[in-house]
């Protein structure tokens, strides 16, 4: 018996590892680390210091009231970002999905480009740009969570949309019912379910970004963090650092238990 | 043949959603409790349209035409280009170092004494503390990992790079781990069955069983990585968000621009790049 020869995959394999190699020697090489800065005496105890006042929280009941409006603010934030980029979402998933054949392909692609730049830029930095209009504060770190995640619901619901079954819509068409009232009465129901699974998930994302938002001054815990973070108080910034954790946990279980409520 | 007729049309008049008040009410008891989040986020979107921001998004958007193109500039920027993409490269290469050990430390199909009836106390506890390491490690945001390093190290790269590599270590461990253990066991259990060690059996069973699948998450990653490294730049650590930080503050709006444009660009090549490979590899 012959055995077995990879010729079609070896060549190809040694290519991408050759390739990764020289990315990543380039990439060490080109960077300045200071990585025995980093490990040397002085920073290895100042990282101790650091990691051992971290662990002793700040409890006291003061602090932790001044706590719970923030967290309220980043639960707020990711809610109705969310909730924004769903409405926003399917509104341009319409032109964005191709679902008829019609001539309309300069519309699809500009739809398409459009949500494409909005996922690409990072919550982060919608938030760096809006600061100027929307001024310092939540508003600006809603909106951001709100545009990215339109870019990513909106081309998620178009692929939904492409690939709901036709033949509802269709048997409705014939008989001259508009295509708003297919649109609301059977392709969203069509596709409820995924519609609701896609937003959730994305909640959980988007309360993991907006703990975030606060370092650039878009409010929220992560406006807090960095303030105390500036001044060196570890016990409170370990306080913060508890609460974004426990806001993590409750919504990741809240959106579990909606999924399965809802499958 | 049958002529074709058209079907009758449906008098539209009498289409009414029997569900309206339903819906109605759930609509009401939904912005009832939508009216505190909007509170919450102070989201007055109307100050947007005030005369005083129209004014200021006026000249500031204004500000952004044309963008900037100076040789000297567009040098800088495509430097700063090159230190994202590098922090992120060297970022998902710690993360693989850190990554590959825990992954099999925590994976269960390579379990000795799982193979005859229940995995035994202390490599089960090995397990659990390994997969709760890595759940720690990824649960907190990169850009906070980097914001403590920056506290210690200083400015730079380096604690951009730890950042990522800390933060993906958590993902890339996880989801390596649920790779390698959601394949079928029974190569893996037939070595060690017959007295493969562990190392042997993951060589010759585990990996090659799921390579393809762990290069192009490898490869995912490394994509997102990018968008990370360059956001961790408004933190200090560098690259194109630093310099986007920098430009923002001073409301340069053409600069802004030119490294708007560039990091999209980015974006989208790495995009293509990845998805190129994982059809290259597959």
């Amino acid at each position: 018996m012959k055995p077995m020869t990879h010729t079609g995959i070896r060549p190809k394999a040694i290519f991408f590892l050759l390739a990764c190699c020289t990315l990543i020697i380039v990439s060490f090489a080109s960077l300045n680390l200071q990585f025995a800065a980093f490990f040397d005496q002085g920073t290895l105890r100042k990282m101790g210091l650091f990691i051992a006042e971290l662990a002793q929280p700040n409890w006291s009941g003061a602090f932790w009231l001044k706590l719970l409006p923030a967290a309220l603010e980043t639960l707020a934030m990711s809610a109705l970002g969310t909730l924004i980029a769903f409405v926003l979402g399917l509104a341009l998933a319409i032109p964005a999905s191709k679902r008829s054949l019609s001539g309309f392909s300069l519309v699809r692609s500009s739809a398409r480009w459009l949500l494409s730049a909005l996922r690409s830029v990072p919550e982060l930095m919608w938030a760096a740009l809006l600061l100027i209009s929307a001024g310092l504060g939540p508003m600006s770190g809603t909106l951001a969570l709100a545009l990215h995640t339109t870019g990513v619901l909106g081309r998620m619901f178009a692929e939904a949309l492409e690939n709901v079954p036709k033949d509802n819509a269709f048997a409705l068409s014939v008989r001259g019912i508009s295509r708003s009232k297919i649109f609301f009465f059977v392709q969203v129901p069509q596709i409820a379910p995924q519609l609701v699974s896609y937003t959730l998930y994305r909640w959980e994302n988007n309360i993991r970004a907006a703990t975030v938002l606060g370092i650039v001054g878009a409010g929220g815990l992560g406006q807090m963090l960095s303030y105390y973070l500036s001044l060196f108080k570890m016990p409170e910034t370990s306080s913060i650092l508890l609460v974004m954790l426990g806001l993590v946990l409750v919504v990741d279980m809240l959106s579990t238990k909606i999924r399965r409520m809802l499958a | 043949m049958l002529p074709i007729s058209a079907p009758p049309a449906i008098a539209l008049q009498r289409l009414r959603d029997p569900a309206w008040p339903r819906r109605l009410t759930g609509a009401i008891v939904a912005l009832l409790i939508l009216w505190p989040l909007f509170e919450w986020t102070e989201f007055k979107i109307w100050t947007l349209w005030g005369p005083e921001s129209l004014k200021q998004t006026g000249n500031f958007l204004a500000s952004f035409f044309p963008p900037k193109v100076s040789t000297d500039f567009l040098a800088e920027v495509a430097r700063e280009t090159w230190r994202t993409v590098a922090m992120a490269t060297v970022g998902i290469t710690l993360a693989i170092v850190l990554a590959v050990p825990l992954a099999f430390l925590s994976v269960r199909v390579l379990s000795l004494s799982a193979l005859t009836g229940r995995m035994q106390f202390l490599p089960a506890a090995v397990r659990e503390t390994v997969r709760a390491i890595l759940i720690v490690l990824r649960s907190v945001p990169e850009l906070i990992w980097a914001l403590i390093f920056v506290r210690v190290v200083g400015l730079g790269p380096t604690s951009g790079v730890l950042a990522i590599a800390l933060t993906y270590a958590g993902m890339l461990g996880k989801v390596y781990a649920e790779i390698l253990e959601s394949g079928d066991p029974s190569n893996s259990q037939a070595l060690m069955r017959n007295g493969a060690g562990r190392l042997q059996t993951l060589f010759y069973a585990l990996l090659p069983q799921n390579a393809d699948e762990l290069t192009s998450y490898t490869i995912y990653r490394w994509e997102c990585a990018i968008r990370s490294s360059a956001v961790l730049g408004f933190v200090g650590a560098g690259g194109l968000g630093q310099m986007m930080d920098a430009s923002l503050k001073m409301f340069d709006g053409s600069e802004v621009l030119t490294i708007l444009i560039v990091f999209l660009l980015l974006v989208w090549c790495s995009d293509m790049v990845s998805a190129w490979l994982r059809k290259f590899l597959s």
